[in-house]
This record gives C-alpha cells, sequence and structure tokens, in this order.
C-alpha cells in the first residue's frame, strides 16, 4: 500500500495512506495519549473511533476541533493537539 | 400597614427583573412560572445587551438599559457572566458607513461611546470578516450576559413566593391557575412574552420565531459581538421572513449564530431552509465560520409589536393589571429598564427616563 507523510504536532510521521488521522496518532505512540482536555482540564482521547464521542478532536491544518477518527490523513497534513495546538 | 401584594406572571428575564425592583421598593411579591425561571425567550436568546439608536424610544429604552446591566455586571461578572466585549456594526458599502458616522454623533450625543472604524481599524478588531468592507461603528459599552442565571439571580434578591403554575384567568384583584386555585392580589403583571395573548387575547403581541445555531469552542475567532448595519433593516422593520448576520463570542469561547425572524410559525421545529439562508447570509460576512463546527441549534419566540416597543405599564381597560412584555429581540438588554418603568409607575414616583413611548394605551382607543 502507499504511503503518506504527515506532520504529528510538528513531528513527520510516514503511515499508510487510507489509516484515520486517529489511527496515525496511535501508531506513532504506541500509546494512548492525550489528545485534548476538557473544559476542567480532564485528558480525552479517542474513544469510539466512529465520529460519535467528539473525544478525539484535534486541530488539523489549523482548523481546531476536527474529528481524528473522521478524518483520513494526507501528504502534508498538520496535526496537532495539547500544548502544540494552543502555541 | 401591610405591604402591597403583585403577583407576576412569567418568570423570564423581564419578570424577575420587575420582581427585583418591586421587592426592592417595598412590594411583596409572588411570581407564578409554568416551567423553570429564566426558561422560555430568555434561555432561547442569545444574552446581548445593546445601546440602539434607530428611535428615540429604542434608544432611551436601551440606553439606560445598558448602563443598568454595566452596574449589575461590575458588581457581580460572574454571576452574569457579564463580559463587555462591545459590538461592531459592519457597514456592507460607503452609504452604511456613511449612516455609521451619523451614528457616532448620536451615541455620544446621548453619552455613549461610539467610534467610527475604517477598513483598517475593523480588520485589526475582527480578522475573521471578509475582505472589502469598508469599516463599521463600534460600540464599546455594549456587552454580553447569560440571561437565565441572571433571572435567576434577580429572582433570588426578592424573597418572594415561587408557584410552579400555569396561570387560566387574570381576574380584577388576582389570578385564577389551572388547577382551580385562585390567588388575590392588589395588582398583576403579566410578563409571559410572545404568549400575553393566552390571558389577554387582545394585546397586539405577535410571535416572531428565530433559530440560533452555537458552535464548539474557539476563543479569539471574534472578539465582539459582530453584526451587519442592515440587521435594524433587514430583522426589525421587515414584516416578512428575513436573515441578518449576527455572532456573539461567549464567555467559554463558544460563538452564537443568529440571526432570522419568521412571523406566525406556531410550531418550534428547527426549519433548516430558514437555517440555511440564515448561515448562508453569515458566511458573506465571515466565510471562516465555515470551518467551525457546531454542536446545537434551536428555536424561539420573540414578542413582537406593531411599532417594534414594548408595552409597559397599566393595560388602559383592565384596573390592576399591567403589562412588561412585546420586547422582541431586545428583551434581555431592556429588561432593567422596563423594571425601573414598571415599578415607578406602579409606585408613582419618577422613572429615570419618559414612560409615554411604551405605554400600552397607545394601541387602546380613547374611551
Amino acid at each position: 500500500m502507499a504511503t503518506i507523510t504527515l506532520f504529528i504536532n510538528n513531528h513527520p510521521y510516514t503511515c499508510d495512506a487510507g489509516n484515520s488521522v486517529a489511527g496515525a496518532i496511535a501508531q506513532a505512540h504506541q500509546q494512548l495519549v492525550t489528545t485534548r482536555q476538557s473544559v476542567h482540564g480532564m485528558p480525552r482521547t479517542a474513544v469510539c473511533g466512529m465520529g460519535i464521542c467528539f473525544e478525539c478532536r484535534v486541530t488539523i491544518n489549523g482548523v481546531a476541533h476536527q474529528l481524528a477518527c473522521q478524518t483520513l490523513v494526507a501528504a502534508g497534513m498538520q496535526v496537532t493537539y495539547g500544548e502544540a495546538a494552543d502555541a | 400597614m401591610s405591604q402591597s401584594h403583585v403577583i407576576i406572571i412569567g418568570g423570564g428575564i423581564v419578570g424577575t427583573a420587575c420582581a427585583q425592583r418591586l421587592a426592592a421598593t417595598g412590594w411583596r411579591v409572588t411570581l407564578i412560572e409554568r416551567d423553570t425561571i429564566g426558561s422560555g425567550a430568555t434561555a432561547a436568546g442569545m444574552g446581548q445587551v445593546v445601546a440602539l439608536d434607530d428611535s428615540p424610544a429604542e434608544f432611551a429604552l436601551t440606553a439606560d438599559s445598558q448602563r443598568r446591566w454595566h452596574a449589575l455586571g461590575q458588581a457581580n461578572p460572574l454571576v452574569h457572566e457579564y463580559t463587555p466585549c462591545g459590538t461592531i456594526w459592519v457597514a456592507s458599502d460607503d452609504e452604511e458607513l456613511a449612516m455609521a458616522a451619523a451614528k457616532v454623533a448620536n451615541y455620544h450625543a446621548a453619552g455613549l461611546h461610539a467610534e467610527l472604524l475604517d477598513a483598517a481599524a475593523l480588520y485589526r478588531h475582527e480578522p475573521n470578516l471578509r475582505p472589502g468592507l469598508p469599516g463599521g461603528l463600534r460600540i464599546a459599552g455594549d456587552a454580553v450576559v447569560y440571561p437565565s442565571r441572571s433571572a435567576d439571580w434577580l429572582w433570588q434578591q426578592t424573597g418572594g413566593t415561587l408557584i410552579h403554575a400555569q396561570v387560566s384567568a387574570i381576574q380584577a384583584g388576582g389570578v385564577t391557575l389551572a388547577d382551580g386555585r385562585h390567588l388575590s392580589a392588589d395588582a398583576v403583571v403579566l410578563a409571559t412574552g410572545s404568549r400575553a395573548r393566552d390571558l389577554v387575547p387582545a394585546l397586539p403581541i405577535r410571535p416572531k420565531k428565530g433559530h440560533l445555531v452555537i458552535t464548539d469552542r474557539y476563543p479569539g475567532f471574534i472578539h465582539h459581538q459582530v453584526a451587519e448595519m442592515g440587521y435594524v433593516k433587514n430583522a426589525h422593520l421587515a414584516d416578512v421572513d428575513s436573515v441578518a448576520f449576527n455572532v456573539q463570542p461567549r464567555a467559554t469561547g463558544q460563538i452564537l449564530i443568529g440571526s432570522c425572524r419568521q412571523y406566525d410559525i406556531h410550531t418550534p421545529e428547527v426549519d433548516p431552509v430558514m437555517l440555511g439562508q440564515m448561515l448562508q447570509r453569515c458566511l458573506e460576512f465571515m466565510p471562516a465560520l465555515a470551518n467551525l463546527s457546531s454542536l446545537r441549534v434551536w428555536t424561539g419566540y420573540r414578542a413582537a409589536t406593531p411599532d417594534g416597543q414594548p408595552l409597559i405599564g397599566p393595560h388602559p381597560q383592565q384596573p390592576g393589571l399591567w403589562l412588561a412584555t412585546g420586547h422582541e429581540g431586545l428583551g434581555i438588554t431592556t429588561s432593567l429598564g422596563t423594571a425601573d418603568l414598571l415599578a415607578a409607575l406602579m409606585n408613582h414616583t419618577t422613572p429615570a427616563i419618559d414612560p409615554t413611548p411604551y405605554l400600552p394605551s397607545r394601541f387602546f382607543p380613547a374611551t
């Protein structure tokens, strides 16, 4: 399968095209990562993987609150979350 | 001497503001609310505090109310989520910019801040507006509040009695509830907004339906309430369905998106065609809104009168019945000024502004 390179919090990561952004984040870290914080500062990460829970929201190409599980990776895509998204 | 007793029907922002003023001036207050305090139009609206100069009567009441909200908000900013973000009225063309320049003089004459913005200043304040706009008008004293919480707070100040019930009739000297109970009072205040005709069918009130959208949190996307200068022309005067660009930053970073107006629609469903027209109008002024995700859409009803001014004062044909309704889209703003006017009229004292333009008697033939 063809691969693409995107940027996750400014680090290049190469994965199969056809991956979801949530999948790419999980592969890149090999563990659960906090992709956002609730209003009261509680950690959140992708849970349902099917666009229902809204817990996987990240900033994609500068647009906040995109669903990582419902967005396919693309070459050159900039995905940010946590402190990188606030910067 | 025993206290005079007033029954207020309707626990929205207008009813609770009147309750607070009447309690503060010595009345014993009973509030009758069919749902919860601050539900209805109070919860459905944007929570805007705006001084509008489109007619002398509207300007007097909104300017007086803007000052009252400022005092209340400064004293308790957390309770009211009072955010003095100001309003920017966006001019679409040079003709509207000339109108804005004329308005600056009007606001200054009333002792209010107003600032004409050229294009550079407009984009410095609100960079997400579409390119090519000539400028606008900035009213720094305008604000945003959380009206349901304010209504609850105003009611808490009264020490009055709250009755959750539906009123079925108003008589001389009291009201009858749907469960058959009769409550007596020295005065009755009707503050049920667009539903006022349920109890007084002859009132010149028509419900005007509106839709609002709220987005996820995008802090800094806008900094002011931003609306098109054509808002009043499009929204208040027209007798047909209308849409107008009007967005507002909430304290959470969320954005409220409005507005639209429809007469004589009596069902609360979201109308996708109307919603689409409203959002299209907003995108014409602020294309980047298309990138934001919305969380919820809902509707509500404004209480519109034929001349656009509220009904504040005695019902000319029903002694003991006082009206505080018909505030159209300005009920949050004008609730505090309304309460001062109504309490002064009921107490035979001098109100802060001339009550004449708002007296219900203007719609009743002299007898």
